[in-house]
This record gives C-alpha cells, sequence and structure tokens, in this order.
C-alpha cells in the first residue's frame, strides 16, 4: 500500500518534471517571446517610472496683459520663473484668449486687466483673473493652489508691496467646463478611449496569425485577394462593432453619471470611428508582424500600456518631461482622449481638433501601410 | 504559341532550399494539357514544397518557368486565377457551414452568382444534406470532397491536389478518383500528389521524386521500361532468410518481400540470372520471371545513390 503511493507520488513529479522541462524548452525556441518577457517589463518601469508625475510642471498658460505696466511684467517673469506655470502665449485680446483654452492649447489664461498696478498700490485689492480648463482637474488643482503664493512673494520683491497687507490683491478663479470639479467629467471620456483601444486592439491582433496557425491562410493565399483587401476585410466588421460600443458608453455615461456632451454629436461620432478604425489598425499591424497569437497579444499589450499611462488618462500630460510627451504624442488614445474631452466639455468644433483628427488619420495610414507592405504573400 | 497551348505546367531548374536544406532539387517537369498527372514521393521528398512552388506561394532559390503560359515568379496573380489548390492540409474555414465556406470562395473570385454556384457544387459534390453544418464537423471523407469542390468552384483550368486522399477510407478514395477523372474529362489538367502505388496506375503520367529530386517521369508503361529492370517473383519455403543473402548478391539490385511472395530484381538480366542460379536449382523455391510493379522501380531508384549508379548496399524493404 505504502510502496504504490511512493510509487505514485514519485512519477508524479516525474511528469510534472517533463511537463516543466518540455514547457521551457518551447519557452527557448520561441525567442521573441522570450526576449520580450525579459526586457519588456524593465523597459516599462523605467519609461513609466521616470515618465510619471502626479504633480505636474511646465503647464503650458496663456497670459492676457491689458496693461503694459511693471506689475504685470514682474507677474509674468514669477510665474515663468517657476515650474508649475510655462507662459506659452501672450496675448492681447480675449478671443485669441478663448480660443487657446477652448482648442486645448493652454491649460490656464492668466488676465491682468486694465489698470490693476494703480489700483494695486491704492490697496483696492484688484481682481487677478484665471480661467482654468478643468477638463482635468488633477492637472488644474495643484497648480491653482501655488499662484496665490507666487504672486504675491513676487509683488513684495519686486514692488515693495509690504508684506502686512494679508492679501494686496484678489484671484478670481474660474474653471471652465467644469465648474464643479467633477471627477467624472474627465473620467467617463477617458474611460471610453481607453476601453475602445483595448478591445478593439484585441479584435485584430489575432486575426492574421489565427488564420496561419489554423492553416487557412495557405488557401487564402491561393486565390486571387490582395493583401490591402484581406486588412480592409478583416478590420471593416469591427469599425461597426467598435461605434457600438461608444455609442454604450457614452448613453451609460450620460444616463449613470449624468456627462454632458455640450459639443456636435456628429463630429464625434466621427472622430470616434476614426479612432476605432486607428486602433484596429494597430491591431491588425501587429498580427501580421507576431509569428503566433501569442506574440500578437504581447504586442498589443506592449502598446496598451503606454496608451494608458502616457496618454492623459491616468496621470496629467502636461505634467510628463518633454520626451514623454513626445512619446505621448504618437499614441492615438492622447489625441482622442483630447478630441473626446474637448467635443462633450467645451463644446469644440473641427477647427480646435484639426491637429489631433489629422494626427489620428496619420496614425491609421501609416499602421495601415506597415501591415500591407508587412503582409506575407507566399509561405517562403 | 503552340506549345503555351497544350502545356500546362512547364518549369525547369526548380530549387528550393529551407534555411541551406534542399527541399526540392534541379527539378524540370512539363504536363500537358487535360492530363491527370501523378506527383509520387514518400514523406519530405519535397512534393508540397514543388506544387506551392507551382501556385506561386514559394518562390523558388533557382530556376524559372511557366503555369498555364504564366511566369511562376513575376505572373502570380494570374496564375491564383486560374489554378485551384487544394492543400494537403484541411484549409477550409471550420466555423463556417459548408454553403458558406464555398460561397466565400465564389465571392473572392468574384463569380457573378455566388448563391447559385455554390448551390450548384453541393448538388454536384452530393452534399445537399450537410449544406449546413460546420465544415469542421465533417468526416475526413467529406472534408476532402469539399476541398475538392471549393478548389473546382471558379472554373480553374489546372488543379493542384496535394495528396487529397490521405487518411481518407477505400471507397471514398476510390469516389474521389471517379470525381478527378471527370473533372479531366471536362478539360481541366490535374496535378495529384499521392504515395499510393494503386493511384499512380489511375494517372495519365506520372513522375517519381525522391529527396528532392525527380528521379523519373512518363506513363506508367513508360516508367518501367525505362527501370530496365529485371524482376523474378520467388514463392515457396524460407523467404526471409533467402532474402538476406540474395540481398548481399552481386547483381541483385532489389530485395522486396510482397505478402506471400519475394520481388528479386535487377538492372542486368545476365548477372541477375547469375546471381540466382544456384537458388533456382531448389525443389522449395518456384522462381518465376514477372513484370516489375511501380513499387519494383521506385525502390529501385531510391536505392541508387544521387549520382545515378546503383547502390552498393542493397535496398531491402521490410
Ligand atoms: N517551411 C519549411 N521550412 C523548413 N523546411 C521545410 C519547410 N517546408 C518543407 N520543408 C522541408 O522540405 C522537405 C520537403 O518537404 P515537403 O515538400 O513538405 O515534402 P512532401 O510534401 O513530399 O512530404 C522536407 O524535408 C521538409 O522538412
Ligand atoms: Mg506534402
Amino acid at each position: 500500500m505504502s510502496t504504490l503511493t511512493d510509487l505514485y507520488t514519485h512519477g508524479f513529479w516525474r511528469r510534472v518534471g517533463a511537463m516543466i522541462r518540455k514547457e521551457f524548452i518551447q519557452l527557448r525556441r520561441d525567442r521573441i517571446t522570450f526576449a520580450t518577457m525579459i526586457t519588456i517589463p524593465l523597459i516599462q518601469l523605467v519609461l513609466f517610472g521616470y515618465a510619471i508625475n502626479t504633480t505636474p510642471r511646465d503647464l503650458p498658460t496663456a497670459v492676457l496683459l491689458q496693461e503694459s505696466s511693471d506689475v504685470g511684467r514682474s507677474i509674468l517673469k514669477s510665474l515663468e520663473n517657476t515650474r508649475y506655470f510655462k507662459v506659452t502665449h501672450q496675448v492681447r485680446d480675449s478671443e485669441t484668449f478663448d480660443r487657446l483654452l477652448a482648442s486645448g492649447s493652454v491649460l490656464f489664461g492668466i488676465e491682468i486687466p486694465t489698470g490693476f498696478e494703480r489700483a494695486l498700490r491704492r490697496g483696492d485689492r484688484p481682481a487677478l483673473l484665471v480661467a482654468a480648463d478643468a477638463t482635468d482637474p488633477v492637472a488644474a488643482g495643484s497648480a491653482l493652489g501655488a499662484l496665490g503664493q507666487l504672486v504675491q512673494t513676487a509683488l513684495q520683491n519686486d514692488h515693495a508691496i509690504p508684506a502686512t497687507t494679508a492679501s494686496a490683491f484678489e484671484i478670481r478663479q474660474h474653471a471652465r467646463y467644469n465648474p464643479a470639479g467633477r471627477t467624472q467629467l474627465n473620467i467617463v471620456p477617458g474611460l471610453l478611449g481607453t476601453i475602445l483601444t483595448l478591445t478593439m486592439l484585441i479584435f485584430t491582433a489575432l486575426s492574421v496569425t489565427r488564420e496561419t496557425e489554423r492553416g487557412t491562410m495557405e488557401s487564402l493565399l491561393s486565390m486571387p485577394i490582395t493583401p490591402l483587401e484581406i486588412m480592409l476585410g478583416k478590420i471593416a466588421p469591427y469599425v461597426l462593432v467598435g461605434f457600438m460600443q461608444a455609442a454604450l458608453i457614452l448613453v451609460a455615461g450620460v444616463v449613470l453619471f449624468d456627462v454632458p456632451i455640450v459639443g456636435n454629436l456628429f463630429l464625434l461620432a466621427t472622430l470616434t470611428t476614426l479612432f476605432v478604425a486607428t486602433n484596429l489598425s494597430f491591431g491588425y499591424t501587429f498580427s501580421t508582424l507576431a509569428q503566433n497569437q501569442l506574440q500578437a497579444i504581447q504586442m498589443s499589450m506592449m502598446f496598451f500600456l503606454p496608451n494608458l499611462l502616457l496618454s492623459g488618462f491616468m496621470f496629467p500630460f502636461a505634467g510628463m518631461p518633454v520626451w514623454a510627451q513626445w512619446v505621448g504624442e504618437s499614441l492615438p488614445l492622447t489625441h482622442y482622449l483630447r478630441i473626446v474631452r474637448a467635443i462633450m466639455l467645451k463644446g469644440s468644433t473641427l477647427m480646435d481638433l484639426h491637429y489631433d483628427a489629422l494626427v489620428l488619420a496619420g496614425l491609421m495610414l501609416v499602421a495601415m501601410s506597415i501591415a500591407v507592405t508587412r503582409f506575407r504573400r507566399t509561405l517562403d | 504559341m503552340n506549345a503555351v497551348a497544350d502545356i500546362a505546367i512547364d518549369v525547369h531548374g526548380l530549387t528550393k532550399r529551407f534555411n541551406g536544406l534542399v527541399a526540392v532539387h534541379d527539378l524540370s517537369m512539363q504536363v500537358r494539357r487535360g492530363l491527370i498527372y501523378g506527383f509520387l514521393g514518400p514523406n519530405g521528398s519535397g512534393k508540397t514544397t514543388t506544387i506551392r512552388m507551382l501556385c506561386g506561394l514559394l518562390t523558388p532559390d533557382e530556376g524559372e518557368g511557366t503555369c498555364l503560359g504564366y511566369d511562376i515568379r513575376t505572373e502570380t496573380d494570374k496564375i491564383k486565377s486560374q489554378v485551384g489548390y487544394m492543400t494537403q492540409r484541411f484549409s477550409l474555414y471550420d466555423d463556417l457551414s459548408v454553403v458558406e465556406n464555398l460561397e466565400f470562395v465564389a465571392r473572392l473570385y468574384g463569380m457573378p452568382d455566388p448563391r447559385g454556384a455554390a448551390q450548384a457544387m453541393i448538388e454536384r459534390l452530393g452534399l445537399q444534406q450537410r449544406g449546413t453544418q460546420l465544415a469542421g464537423t465533417l468526416s475526413g471523407g467529406w472534408k476532402q470532397r469539399l476541398a475538392l469542390g471549393a478548389c473546382t468552384l471558379p472554373n480553374p483550368q489546372l488543379l493542384l491536389l496535394d495528396e487529397p486522399t490521405a487518411g481518407v477510407d477505400p471507397r471514398a478514395r476510390r469516389e474521389f478518383w471517379n470525381e478527378i477523372h471527370a473533372l479531366a474529362g471536362e478539360g481541366l489538367t490535374v496535378l495529384v500528389s499521392t504515395h499510393y502505388m494503386d493511384e499512380a496506375e489511375r494517372c495519365h503520367e506520372i513522375a517519381y521524386i525522391a529527396t528532392g529530386e525527380l528521379l523519373t517521369h512518363g506513363t506508367v508503361h513508360d516508367v518501367i521500361a525505362d527501370s530496365r529492370l529485371v524482376t523474378y517473383n520467388v514463392t515457396g519455403d524460407g523467404l526471409a532468410k533467402l532474402a538476406g543473402e540474395l540481398a548481399a548478391r552481386k547483381g541483385v539490385d532489389m530485395v522486396a518481400p510482397f505478402g506471400a511472395s519475394l520481388h528479386v530484381s535487377g538492372r542486368d538480366a545476365a548477372a541477375l540470372e547469375a546471381a540466382i542460379a544456384p537458388y533456382r536449382k531448389s525443389k522449395s523455391l518456384r522462381w518465376e520471371h514477372s513484370e516489375p510493379s511501380l513499387e519494383d522501380v521506385f525502390i529501385e531508384l531510391m536505392g541508387r545513390d544521387r549520382s545515378g549508379k546503383p547502390d552498393r548496399t542493397k535496398t531491402k524493404t521490410q
């Protein structure tokens, strides 16, 4: 009895051992998968570790100077000296000022009204107007907090306005587009983009490798169909699926979280379709590059993670170092987030968003060209 | 001009290597239109590789040629539109029904009435009852028929069938061959690879390939005659021991057991006679002069070394 158990357990570990051995051999054979398993986690740790910063710096800011005074210039200089704000635009009229905010070119607008200096010296506590794009409340919050102290110090140093005056001026904040600072208004559009990215990638990432592994590719290649036709045929059905998915998320967002859709619904639908098609193209491209389904999934995940972390969904885009922003600029989700937040919350038009729309279209075309040229038409 | 009209496949010096290993070496073949051309050879001899080069799925490393008059390197698109290729492994969609698979093929080829064409093919194949069944759930024999149906659907001029009857029961195999003959009767050229000898006899012409080299070709009769093999059929007692002894003798090129008898062959009639003379006197053995079978010829061919001379170590099968 006991010898039988011994025999059985002995056999058990031998079989497990045989299985482990076999799996390791197979793993070693699949060089690409093996390499990605080692390098990708490291690369991503370093990449995201340095890129992500929850206290945003250098937020793009527009200043509307309505008078040309010493105090005005001094405020401007102190803003530029801080690491929170980066004055990217100095404007003279309020239309340009509004447009910069609407298009998302700047996150802050600081307006120094006419007669600010005189009122200050008289002790009238004039108002410094600060407009913040609150579609991303996290990015706006900490910078706004720092602003008051900063200007105060600047004025004391440069113009001997006594520190005893509790505050020589008033900061009148206006959180544009999301006055209540509700995070749902930011999260729901962000989730829409993130969910679409993930599902679209998975839909097409397996499409070519699956045919290769099942053996149906050989017959398909022997028939008169071109790589472009195969690609379009495989992407098109999912554009419809993605569109319906987007509609579902939006309706739920409106119904459950009371997220407004201020802008044009047709524009939102069109650009969402473009975004869906872009991600499907990326998934399809991975499918043509990968040698098996596991590789295709790995590539999709490698692509999804930076989309999630560097697009401005999880962490403020403006807070990332410049190189990380460049990486972010090359990801579809970054542009779609800007588009969807702007249309839903700001009511932006295609005029405001043409840059992001063009980048999305460009990314889609690049992915498609890679897919069509890298598609193996023979079994060589 | 005339040659193009008469010849469906005309290739010269095809060579294909995979990672330095030669899969097909310096292969030339001509197949006249309207013929059923059997492509024989053991596993791994390069049949699939050759067929793939013919329909543009593999690019030859060396050699050139035409298929239906189109260059196999540069005009693969034209070849694909007129060639039906049935792959060795079932390559229709398991998760589409019989009808859906056929309609998909019909649409890819831009046929005017895909539904009608699929329906007609289903009737021709006798698959009426199974039209809505998923292709993956068909039995082996039905899968082969469906695959044949799919590649003949767009009315190709040339069929390339890669081991279409492997693993199919004898009755299904016979029906399959009847269908191939019917198609050839309609004017199609059929190149069919197989390793069943009995199927070779059903071809108008055959070619034999081993380890990437085309060793012989022609009608079955020509192939046997060209081998100039002299064969004796031996029956009696102690054949197993006899086989061993004969194989070691000069002048005997091949000894192969066939059921209860032994085939003893040699290329040089006089040498063979001399070699077997001592055994012919034995009372327990019956010697009969016989026509070599295709199998004898092929086994003997494989036994030769690359230079074409008879192999010193004589072939002896099971
Ligand atoms: N894609 C490939 N990569 C590497 N070797 C291959 C490949 N395809 C075939 N071969 C090799 O080429 C030789 C011929 O194979 P194949 O044409 O499939 O033979 P057959 O169809 O006659 O059985 C075999 O040795 C096989 O291992
Ligand atoms: Mg084969």
